[in-house]
């Protein structure tokens, strides 16, 4: 079929037209397209069917009105900021706020609980906030790490054929799940400041461990110049166990060869260090909390309000992660393991080639966006007194009342956490992407 | 003719004892291999050193109703806390006299709840009893009309104060979400940027910035002499906050449409508005159903962030009465009733969601 349409196009155009005076023009004549072609070719040339572009009216042309559209959209919110942010400036001049991050570089003049830097009252602003940036990131990092570890025992125990762990478990998810987070935090805070004795009759679940309302004391290794070598050595075992896997790898695709990677590696990471301890003289001393006046010296005490945030966060999204880890192993199907079984797989080398990699495509999504609620709600630390990002800045802007700066940073900084953890979800699903037919 | 066969009593042949009745359910799943035997008898041990104290503190040595003096003199739970004070921790401080209308307010709420349980009660009548339940609410807390005497808004707190802030939130941000998937679904690059500036924003940051933002900021927005009152504050931050969540929820679902969907619209020559309303977001918002039970149930959980500006909902209102010097001490008690509380609520609506779930997989 030609370009052009249907088959009417393929006749001549009969319409004539008659003038007053009576002469009669053709079509073409009329509107004064070239006649001089013969029949078919006279045509094509003097194609005007509609697969021409006809001239629309703006209106009605859908890329335009997008375009109309867009400006609409974009005029409207700029409308709105504007009026937004010129009433903040007269607001603010009117209240003789300063505006701008010059009041980071003030004298600070409060104190802060506990900070893993030295910080006094005399620091500037700018690095109180820096502390309270750091004691966030110590509470999400030991939360992400303790949650992940005892979500998935428990998702595991929630499918474990022991009906009274399974059951267990179900009662604990269910009820971390639907009391808020907040009222987690006041509770903990709560048992430690009223149902935990004072110093000097503390609890001792433990040798060297001692509960009190003070907070946690544990005892710990002296420290040692030995450390700083052990903790070198670890880390070059991690780095040759790196190495091996992708040695035993390429090795096991050319020859078919097995080699025990984990097991060589975790002697490494284990052997290594100790060894460089044997070397250093096997130092033994232990710094043991003792209880000096009203208070534990020596040590490391945690705070009541570190202790209690801890493990509000940890109980809350450990449920959360434990349902994550259950979806994650139940949507690998049966057949999966009885295949792998049948193949002559043993059961590690089933878990670890087969069952690990499907149930982690589908766990670590969810799993990186818990891990971002636990940071989120780490903020609710402001509730119960723990210095973190949060509390500091809510301090600073009660103190300067430099509202929408402090607002934005607290924004910002958490801004950065998810993007972050954004990025790397997307990078992560790319890489196990399944590449479908 | 001797007969052959003989009739064996098949009555009198039974199971084996150890694999039916109680016996044959204990081997089956508490004792089903060495690993499970000993780790059912760990936890029945551990259960039996902490369940027994428990119980023995919560109901048998446990004061119910009295005064404070008896309950420090109890070694049990001090329930009295509760009894003592339970109109207090429901309401606060709205005034004593007027409070049924409040408790009127809850009741319209759960009743409606209970009516859009059933699905075939959704129908376009009950949008708009939802829409009148949700305006007589309005004005049995604020009064004001009707002859009903006005009660500040700084008076409203305790349990309808949660409520109203979940309920009010969802159904503000339910709209403002679909325009907002909408948008970052939609082909325009400035409505999509825009669309997905905002809900990356909103999703990447806590609660508790957008309640401090709405607290502290939103009065500068303004001009001279408009105040906004607290409780409008931080319910627009919980609205934009849901919203956020919402949009995601919701372009999951519109994502879930097959694409002939779109193509049949158009050969009906349909315009973008009608192929929305009619075809498309009927069928989206229906597959979203349970995540947005979800986002419910999370935002029910996070109107007790509303605690951090000073707003007396139901936790603010318990930590109130800890802080009378009468009652001090006994948090255990009144956090664990307030545990229950949420529990109960977000129990049944996640109860739901499930069913729901399953009712609409099938049902497909």
């Amino acid at each position: 079929m030609p370009p052009g349409g249907g088959t009417r196009s393929q006749l001549p155009d009969f319409r004539v037209f008659q003038f007053d005076s009576g002469s009669l023009v053709t079509y073409e004549e009329f509107q004064g397209l070239p006649t001089d072609l013969p029949g078919p070719m006279r045509k094509m040339a003097n194609r005007q069917d509609s697969s021409v572009a006809q001239k629309v009216p703006f209106w009605l042309d859908p890329r335009k009105r997008a375009v109309i559209f867009q400006i609409i959209s974009i005029c409207v919110v700029g409308m709105i900021v504007y009026y937004l942010a010129s009433n903040t400036v007269v607001n603010l001049r009117k209240q003789s706020i300063a505006t701008g991050f010059g009041f980071l570089n003030k004298e600070a003049s409060f104190e802060i609980g506990e900070s893993p830097i030295p910080y006094s009252a005399a620091n500037t602003y700018a690095r109180a906030l820096l502390v309270g940036a750091l004691n966030t990131i110590k509470v999400s990092f030991i939360g992400i790490v303790v949650t992940i570890l005892m979500g998935t025992i428990i998702g595991v125990a929630r499918l474990s054929s022991n009906w009274l762990v399974a059951k267990l478990s179900a009662v604990y998810i269910e009820v971390m799940q639907d009391i808020p987070v907040l009222l987690q935090l006041v509770f903990w805070y709560a048992i430690f400041y009223e149902s935990l004795p004072p110093p000097s009759e503390a609890l001792c679940p433990g040798p060297g461990i001692y509960l009190c309302n003070r907070g946690v004391a544990f005892t710990i290794p002296e420290v040692h110049p030995a450390h700083l070598y052990m903790l070198i050595a670890f880390l070059a075992a991690c780095s040759a166990a790196y190495l091996i896997r992708r040695w035993a790898k390429k090795r096991q695709e050319m020859t078919g060869r097995y080699f025990p990677v984990f097991r060589v590696s975790l002697a490494l990471a284990l052997g290594l260090p100790f060894v460089v301890w044997l070397a250093a003289g096997s130092p033994m001393e232990m710094n043991a909390p003792k209880l000096t006046g009203f208070n534990f010296e020596g040590g490391l005490t945690v705070s009541p309000e570190f202790m209690a945030l801890l493990l509000g966060l940890v109980l809350y999204t450990s449920a959360f992660v434990a349902e994550v880890v259950r979806a994650g192993i139940q949507s690998v199907s049966k057949g999966q393991r009885e295949a792998a079984m049948s193949i002559g797989l043993r059961p590690t080398l089933v878990l670890n080639l087969v069952i690990l990699p499907q149930a982690l495509r589908v766990i670590v999504p969810p799993l990186t966006s818990q891990m971002l609620n636990l940071t989120k709600n780490s903020s609710l630390a402001v509730a119960i007194g723990y210095p973190d990002f949060v509390s500091v800045a809510n301090t600073t802007i009660n103190q300067t009342g430099q509202s929408i700066e402090g607002v934005a940073l607290i924004m910002a900084v958490y801004l950065i956490f998810s993007l972050s953890t954004s990025a790397f979800m997307n990078w992560y699903n790319k890489r196990v992407a399944l590449v479908e037919r | 003719m001797e007969t052959l066969a003989k009739t064996i009593d098949t009555n009198k042949i039974k199971p084996p004892v150890t694999s039916v009745g109680v016996i044959g359910w204990l081997r089956a799943n508490l004792f089903n291999s060495v690993f499970n035997s000993v780790l059912t008898l760990v936890t029945l041990f551990l259960l039996g050193k902490v369940v027994p104290p428990l119980v023995q503190w919560a109901f048998f040595d446990s004061v119910w109703i009295s005064s404070s003096q008896a309950c420090r003199e109890a070694s049990g739970a001090c329930w009295s806390i509760i009894s003592s004070n339970f109109r207090f921790i429901l309401f606060g401080f709205y005034p004593q006299e007027l409070q049924w209308r409040p408790l009127a307010a809850m009741l319209i709420l759960f009743g409606l709840l209970w009516y859009s349980r059933e699905r075939s009660h959704w129908k376009k009548s009950l949008g708009y009893a939802w829409v009148l339940g949700l305006v007589i609410m309005g004005l049995l807390m604020s009064g004001g009309l009707f002859g009903l005497q006005h009660v500040e808004s700084t008076q409203w707190s305790g349990l309808p104060l949660t409520l109203l802030l979940a309920v009010f939130g969802l159904t503000a941000a339910y709209p403002l979400g679909v325009i907002l998937a909408l948008g970052r679904r939609s082909k325009m690059p400035a409505v999509k940027i825009m669309s997905i500036l905002y809900i990356e924003l909103i999703r990447g940051v806590p609660l508790i910035s957008l309640l401090f933002m709405s607290s502290i900021i939103f009065p500068l927005f303004l001009p001279e002499g408009v105040t906004f009152n607290k409780i409008l504050r931080a319910q627009v931050a919980i609205i934009l906050f849901t919203a956020a969540y919402i949009a995601e929820v919701v372009r999951g679902g519109l994502q879930g449409i097959p694409r002939g969907q779109y193509e049949a619209a158009e050969a009906l020559g349909l315009n973008y508005y009608l192929t929305m309303r009619l075809i498309i977001l009927p069928q989206a918002l229906k597959i979203v159903i349970p995540p947005t039970v979800s986002i419910l149930i999370s935002a029910f959980k996070d109107t007790s962030l509303v605690v951090i500006i000073a707003l007396f909902e139901i936790l603010r209102t318990t930590q109130t009465v800890l802080s009378n010097p009468e009652w001090m001490g006994f948090s255990r008690e009144a956090y664990f009733f307030v545990g229950l509380l949420y529990f109960l609520g977000c129990f049944s609506m996640s109860n739901y969601s499930r069913k729901l779930e399953k009712e609409l997989s099938t049902g497909r």
